[in-house]
C-alpha cells in the first residue's frame, strides 16, 4: 500500500471522487474542440504539409538539395535526428525510471510523455530514414539474405547500432504506451453513448474487464517494461552520441560523450513535456491533477539534468586542454570563437545559465517563468546538437577542407515539418485519447489527495 | 445431471468495503470468481488468494532468446560467412569481436523479453481487438468495484448477507450459469 505523510503536498489537489476523475479525463474527448485546437491544428497541419513537400522534393531530386557539403556532411540532418530522440527520452524516463522509483507524480504526465516519445521518435526517424541520401535502399541496413553474396550490415558500426536501437525504442515504448492506455480506454468506451464512437474504443480497448487477474498481469507487465525501457534510454542515446565518440574527429572524440548526451536528452525532453503539459492543463482545466508540485519535481529534473550537461561542458573543455592534443583543443576554441561562436554562446546561456535559475523557488514554482525557461531549453539544446556538429565539420583536420556551411529551404522545411508533424499528431491524440493514465490517478486519491489529507490530519486531533 | 449456480453482482461504492466483502467471503468458504475495480487495488490478490503471475519468468526466458537469437545472428555473419577487415579488428572467431556486437546484443535482448511479455500477456487475458468487453458491469471502469460470483442455492444466500453487511451498495441476480460436472 503506497502511504505518504499527511503533511507532504498532495498530488491531488481538488475534492475529486473517483468518477469525477473519469469526468475530467473523458470531457475532452466528448467535447467538441473549441478555436483554439482548430487554430493551432491548423497551422501545424500546414507545416506538416509543408514539410511534406520537402521531402517529396528531396526524394524526387535528390540529397543536393539540402545544405549539406563534402566537408559538413552531417548538418541539420543529424542535429534534428539526435533533438527529436532526445525529446523522446522524458517520456520513457517519467514512465518507467520513475515508477521503479514509485514516485506517483508521474502518473498525472506519464500518457503525456509517453505520447510526446512516440511522437517525437518519428519524426527522429524521418531524418534518419532520408539522410542516407538513397533512403530506397534503407531496406539493406537489415540483416536480409540478399544476391550480393549475401552482403551482410557491419554490425561494427554505431551507425547500425543505432538502427536496431531506436527501432526498439521506438517499439518497447509504443507497447508500454499502449498496454497502460487499454484501461483507460475501456473507461472511454463505457461511458460513451454514440454507437460508432462506442466502436472505436471498444475495439482500441481490446476487450478490456478489470478483473483482478488481470489488473495483477498488468502491474506485473508495467513493472518488467519499466525495468527494460530504463536500460533502455540509458542504452539508445548512448548509442546515438558512440555515433560521434567512436569516431576519430576532434570534439568528438571523447568518453564523455554517452552520459553527457543522455542527461542533455533528459534535460530537453522535460523540458518538452513542461511546455505541452503546461498547456494541456489550461486547455483541458486539469489544473487539480497537474499541479504546480508537478512542474516543480519536473523543474528539479531539470536543474540536476542541466547540471550534469553543464559539468559535461566543463569537461570536455578541461580535457581538451589538458590533453595537450592540439587538433582536440583547436576545435574547442573554433567553438567558441570561430565562424559560428554565435550558435555557442546561444547554446550556453540557454543550456547552462537559464536551468539554474530553478535554484530559486520562486522561479521554480512559477508557471510562466517554466513556460519560458522550457522553451528557451528546447532552443539551447538545439544549438548544442548543431554545435557539436556543424562547426566542428566545418575545421576538420585539412586547413583545405575547411568550408562553410548553409542550409538550404529544404533543411528548414522539413525540420518546420516535423515540428508541424508532431504537434498535429499530440492535438489529435489530446482530443481523443485519455490524456491523464486516469485508472493509475484513481489508485492514489486514497493517499495523496488533498481532500484526504486533511480528513488524516483532522482524525489525529 | 446438470446443475445451475446463481451469478452474483455485488457491487461497492468503494474498494474499502469491497476487501472487507472479500475476506468475509473467503473467511466463509465461499469461491470469488472475479473482482472487477476501475484501478488495481493493493492487497486485493492476496485477499481473494489469486496465485503469482509467471509472466516476469516468460519475459526472461524470452529475453535470454534475443540474446541467444542476437549472438548467433552476428556470428553467423560476421565471422562465419563473410568477416571483413574494418579497421583491423579481430574477427576470426567470436570471443574476440564481443565488444562492438554488445549494443545489438543487448537491444535484442530488450525487444524479445518486451515484445513476447506483451504478446503472452494479450494472449493471456485474452486481450483482442473486437473482443467484447469481459467486465458484466459497465460502471466498474468507472467508480464501482464489483464482486463475481457463480454459487449454488446455498451459498447464495450466505454470499448475500455478507455482500449487504460489508457495505455492498447493489446486490445484483444476473441470471443462471450451467454447471459443469467434474469428475
Amino acid at each position: 500500500m503506497h502511504a505518504e505523510s499527511d503533511i507532504r503536498i498532495p498530488l491531488i489537489i481538488e475534492n475529486k471522487s473517483y468518477r469525477q476523475i473519469s469526468d475530467d479525463i473523458i470531457r475532452p474527448i466528448e467535447g467538441k474542440a473549441n478555436k483554439w485546437w482548430y487554430a493551432m491544428f491548423t497551422l501545424s497541419a500546414l507545416a506538416f504539409l509543408w514539410g511534406i513537400g520537402c521531402l517529396a522534393y528531396t526524394i524526387g531530386t535528390g540529397i543536393g538539395v539540402w545544405g549539406s557539403n563534402n566537408g559538413v556532411d552531417w548538418a541539420w540532418d543529424i542535429t534534428n535526428f539526435v533533438w527529436w530522440i532526445g525529446i523522446g527520452h522524458a517520456g520513457t524516463l517519467i514512465s518507467a525510471v520513475l515508477l521503479l522509483f514509485r514516485q506517483k507524480w508521474r502518473m498525472a504526465i506519464n500518457r503525456s510523455a509517453e505520447a510526446m516519445t512516440i511522437f517525437a521518435v518519428m519524426c527522429a526517424a524521418i531524418f534518419v530514414t532520408l539522410h542516407t541520401g538513397r533512403p530506397w535502399l534503407d531496406y539493406m541496413l537489415f540483416p536480409l539474405p540478399n544476391q550480393f553474396g549475401s552482403l551482410w550490415p557491419n554490425f561494427n558500426s554505431p551507425l547500425l547500432w543505432d538502427v536496431f536501437a531506436v527501432s526498439t525504442y521506438f517499439t518497447v515504448s509504443l507497447v508500454f504506451w499502449y498496454i497502460g492506455l487499454i484501461p483507460d480506454f475501456a473507461m472511454v468506451r463505457d461511458r460513451i453513448i454514440a454507437p460508432k464512437v462506442k466502436k472505436i474504443y471498444t475495439i482500441l480497448s481490446f476487450g478490456w474487464g478489470g478483473g483482478a487477474k488481470h489488473w495483477q498481469r498488468f502491474e506485473e507487465v508495467s513493472l518488467v517494461l519499466a525495468g527494460l525501457s530504463t536500460p533502455l534510454v540509458f542504452s539508445v542515446h548512448s548509442i546515438v552520441s558512440f555515433d560521434f565518440a567512436t569516431s576519430i574527429v576532434p570534439g568528438w572524440h571523447t568518453t564523455i560523450f554517452p552520459p553527457y548526451f543522455v542527461s542533455g536528452a533528459v534535460f530537453s525532453g522535460f523540458a518538452m513535456v513542461l511546455t505541452l503539459m503546461l498547456i494541456v492543463r489550461k486547455v483541458f482545466s486539469l489544473e487539480a491533477y497537474l499541479t504546480v508540485k508537478h512542474v516543480e519535481y519536473m523543474n528539479i529534473v531539470i536543474i540536476v539534468t542541466g547540471s550534469i550537461v553543464g559539468v559535461a561542458y566543463l569537461t570536455e573543455l578541461f580535457i581538451s586542454w589538458y590533453s595537450g592534443v592540439e587538433f582536440e583543443q583547436y576545435a574547442f576554441i573554433n567553438r567558441a570563437t570561430g565562424p559560428y561562436w554565435w550558435a555557442y554562446a546561444a547554446m550556453m546561456t540557454c543550456n547552462v545559465v537559464t536551468p539554474q535559475l530553478f535554484w530559486f523557488k520562486k522561479i521554480r514554482t512559477s508557471l510562466i517563468a517554466t513556460f519560458i525557461i522550457s522553451i528557451f531549453v528546447n532552443i539551447g539544446m538545439w544549438f548544442e546538437r548543431f554545435v557539436i556538429i556543424v562547426p566542428t565539420l566545418c575545421r576538420t583536420f585539412l586547413p583545405s577542407t575547411w568550408n562553410m556551411y548553409h542550409p538550404s529551404f529544404v533543411d528548414i522545411g522539413i525540420f518546420v515539418g516535423t515540428i508541424g508533424m508532431f504537434f498535429t499528431f499530440f492535438l489529435l491524440y489530446a482530443r481523443t485519447f485519455p490524456v491523464i493514465a486516469q485508472a493509475e490517478l484513481k489508485s492514489i486519491v486514497k493517499s495523496s489527495s488533498r481532500e484526504h489529507k486533511e480528513k488524516a490530519k483532522h482524525a489525529h486531533h | 445431471m446438470s446443475a445451475t449456480k446463481k451469478i452474483i453482482h455485488g457491487i461497492y461504492d468503494d474498494e474499502v468495503p469491497l476487501m472487507e466483502g472479500c475476506k468475509k467471503l473467503r473467511a466463509a468458504g465461499i469461491r470469488i470468481a472475479d473482482v472487477f475495480t476501475p484501478f488495481p487495488v493493493h492487497g486485493l490478490d492476496q485477499t481473494i488468494g489469486l496465485e503469482r503471475t509467471r509472466i516476469a519468468i516468460c519475459a526472461f526466458i524470452y529475453g535470454i532468446t534475443g540474446t541467444a537469437l542476437a549472438t548467433l545472428m552476428m556470428w553467423y555473419m560476421m565471422v562465419h560467412d563473410w568477416p571483413n577487415d574494418i579497421g583491423g579488428k579481430p574477427n576470426w572467431n567470436y570471443y574476440t569481436a564481443i565488444p562492438a556486437f554488445i549494443p545489438i546484443t543487448f537491444e535484442s535482448t530488450v525487444f524479445c523479453a518486451a515484445h513476447g511479455m506483451a504478446l503472452t500477456y494479450f494472449l493471456r487475458c485474452w486481450l483482442i481487438p473486437g473482443t467484447a468487453p469481459k467486465n458484466p458491469d459497465p460502471r466498474t471502469t468507472d467508480d464501482k468495484f464489483m464482486i463475481y460470483l457463480e454459487l449454488n442455492e446455498e451459498q447464495s444466500t450466505k454470499a448475500d448477507s455478507i455482500l449487504k453487511e460489508t457495505g455492498a451498495s447493489e446486490v445484483n441476480y444476473k441470471g443462471t450459469v450451467a454447471v459443469k460436472d467434474h469428475h
